[in-house]
């Protein structure tokens, strides 16, 4: 890779970087209290996308012939943990806020 | 491992789109969590996002090693789902600490297996590495490793699997900062490199990190931990957008910078309603130098003017108050009484009393857990006031009912200077006229500090488990 490609690439995801950080504070800036709980579990279930990550590496190991015992567990160990961080925060998420219900106060 | 190739065929258009998709759902999703009233359609519109990003990545690299990936889907998906219907209410902050580690695993496993892709492929071009996958290489498996192994200490702490007080010894700090220069010092040489070392410096690396989570969780206390949760699902979310780095891939770039962005405000905000630094959270070792002794020499070792009641006086009291305010702490949380002090409230309100409830930012265990666990007795979401909204409330009141909450009452952070949480925002419960606590026994918060506030005189005590004590409150209400 020569020394433009490299730059240009870097700055190319700086940039994606630096949006993505002012939108990460604006986008929850004004959230109640009553839903920082599931706002955390969601967002920790956004992370989970880091699975993407481990497919991609399943296909680096495979498609380099590099399948071997070691490389074959490290990547699907990191498929298990990505998809228990993806389902289980997705599905504790939908759990907490199926408890979430409007209602009138009971004031008479 | 591009996933750019040289020329642009229908199949990449479609990873494309589906990648920019992706992104608008995890964003539009976020946005949505952020009412009430829409936040379910928003946790669906993420997972919508999701299953369009894995399917597309899946598709981008032709399912090469599908059987490697279905059956890690299969496994880890039946962990997650069978831990996450299965989890009480009450366990579900150390269950989103578990969740987060496995993320900030799946971060540093997939840098270690980069790192060795390269090592057992050396000599080939394509899998040789370059400074910026290096760079993001390591620091990924850093601080993915340091959020997996951190992320377990906490889940052990609340699971209360180990001690949730402040582990601490002579010279901590000292080790910590030796292990963490050990860290840097590896990864610069492996940096500069270009993973040009023996393949056991990378691993001595890792491991180091993974020893620094577990000792940089360990000196903080069980009073901290929300604000620790949230700071480890920062960690990880800032190891995936670094992870987008090492795999050149904006969508992991994107969602794990949101995460990192959010999840810092969130912990700056948890900081703030606890009038402490950040710096003091982690490094102060809260409650284990302060927290022994008696808070201000005040009660001189333990309190000692304490009145016990008894539930059907405290009956009396509740139904003849013009206004009744419930202060609910962890000890409702882990005698999973939410749903009696529901049906306490329900017959109170039918003798017209108004009950309303106080939710300090860092009652239980995390923030909005005492949210979540009144949400599931069916307690209407408009009757729960923040800390700045209920304070005033406190003069009017006439009874302030505190169930299982201790150190966000404790009035010492306002007149105690010499008290370890001095300056932590309180709810002010002792301007209500009367104010019950229902409690286990005496033992102190989990900050381990005193509360002169079951001296004041206007102070008495149900001694009992939270729900027993509330289901014998119902009872003597109903019967007078």
């Amino acid at each position: 890779m020569t020394a433009i490609t490299f730059i240009r690439d870097l700055f190319d995801l700086l940039l994606v970087f630096a949006l993505a950080i002012f939108v990460g504070f604006e986008v929850i800036s004004k959230v109640p209290t009553t839903l920082h709980t599931p706002l955390m579990s969601a967002t920790n279930a956004i992370h989970g996308v880091v699975l993407v990550g481990s497919i991609f590496v399943v296909a680096t190991v495979f498609g380099a012939h590099l399948n071997g015992a070691l490389l074959t567990a490290l990547a699907f160990a990191a498929v298990v943990l990505g998809t228990i961080n993806v389902v289980g925060g997705f599905a504790v998420t939908e759990r907490m806020l199926q408890m979430f219900k409007k209602k009138e106060p009971a004031k008479k | 491992m591009t996933p750019l190739g040289p020329y642009l065929e229908a199949r990449e258009i479609f990873f494309y789109a589906a990648t920019l998709a992706a992104v608008v759902l995890f964003i539009v999703g976020l946005k949505r969590l952020s009412s009430p009233a829409t936040a379910r359609m928003g946790n669906r519109y993420a997972a919508a996002g999701m299953l369009l990003a894995i399917g597309a990545s899946v598709w981008e690299t032709n399912a090469i090693g599908w059987w490697v990936i279905l059956a890690g889907i299969v496994i880890g998906g039946a962990i997650g789902l069978f831990s996450a219907l299965k989890v009480k209410m009450t366990a579900m902050p150390q269950m989103v600490a578990l969740f987060n580690g496995a993320g900030g695993g799946a971060a540093a496993l997939i840098s270690t297996s980069e790192f060795f892709v390269a090592v057992f492929g050396r000599g080939s071009d394509a899998l040789s590495l370059n400074l910026l996958v290096i760079v993001s290489l390591v620091v990924s498996a850093i601080i993915g490793a340091i959020s997996f192994s951190g992320s377990i200490i906490a889940f052990l702490k609340l699971q209360e699997w180990m001690t949730g007080r402040p582990v601490t010894y002579k010279g901590q700090q000292a080790v910590n900062a030796l292990l963490a220069l050990v860290i840097v010092a590896l990864a610069l040489v492996i940096m500069a490199t270009i993973g040009g070392v023996p393949w056991y410096w990378y691993v001595a690396m890792l491991v180091g990190a993974l020893i620094f989570g577990v000792l940089f969780v360990l000196p903080i206390g069980g009073a901290d931990m929300p604000v620790v949760i949230s700071l480890l699902n920062s960690f990880t979310g800032v190891a995936v957008a670094i992870t987008g780095f090492e795999l050149n891939y904006q969508l992991l770039i994107v969602s794990g910078t949101l995460v990192g962005a959010s999840g810092t405000l969130l912990t700056i905000l948890m900081g703030k309603a606890m009038n402490r630094p950040l710096t003091n959270v982690l490094f102060g070792a809260f409650g284990s130098t302060g927290g022994m002794e008696p808070a201000g020499g005040a009660s001189g070792g333990g309190p000692q003017n304490i009145r016990a009641t008894s539930a059907e006086d405290v009956a009396v009291m509740l139904s003849y108050a013009q206004q009744v305010v419930v202060v609910p702490g962890y000890g409702m949380a882990v005698a999973q009484a939410q749903h009696s002090v529901r049906e306490l409230a329900d017959q109170l309100e039918k003798k017209g009393v108004t009950v309303k409830y106080a939710i300090h930012p860092v009652a239980g265990r995390m923030p909005g857990h005492m949210n979540v666990l009144l949400a599931e007795a069916n307690v209407p979401y408009n009757q729960l006031y923040d800390m700045d909204d209920i304070n005033p409330e406190f003069p009017r009141t006439d009874v302030a009912l505190i169930i299982g909450a201790n150190d966000v009452t404790n009035p010492a952070a306002r007149n105690v200077p010499s008290s370890p949480i001095y300056g932590m925002p309180i709810l002010d419960v002792d301007k209500a006229s009367n104010v019950v606590v229902l409690k286990r026994s005496m033992r102190s918060g989990f900050a381990g500090i005193d509360n002169p506030l079951y001296e004041d005189p206007k102070t008495s005590m149900l001694f009992g488990d939270a729900k027993a004590s509330v289901d014998g409150l119902v009872a003597a209400v109903k019967a007078l």
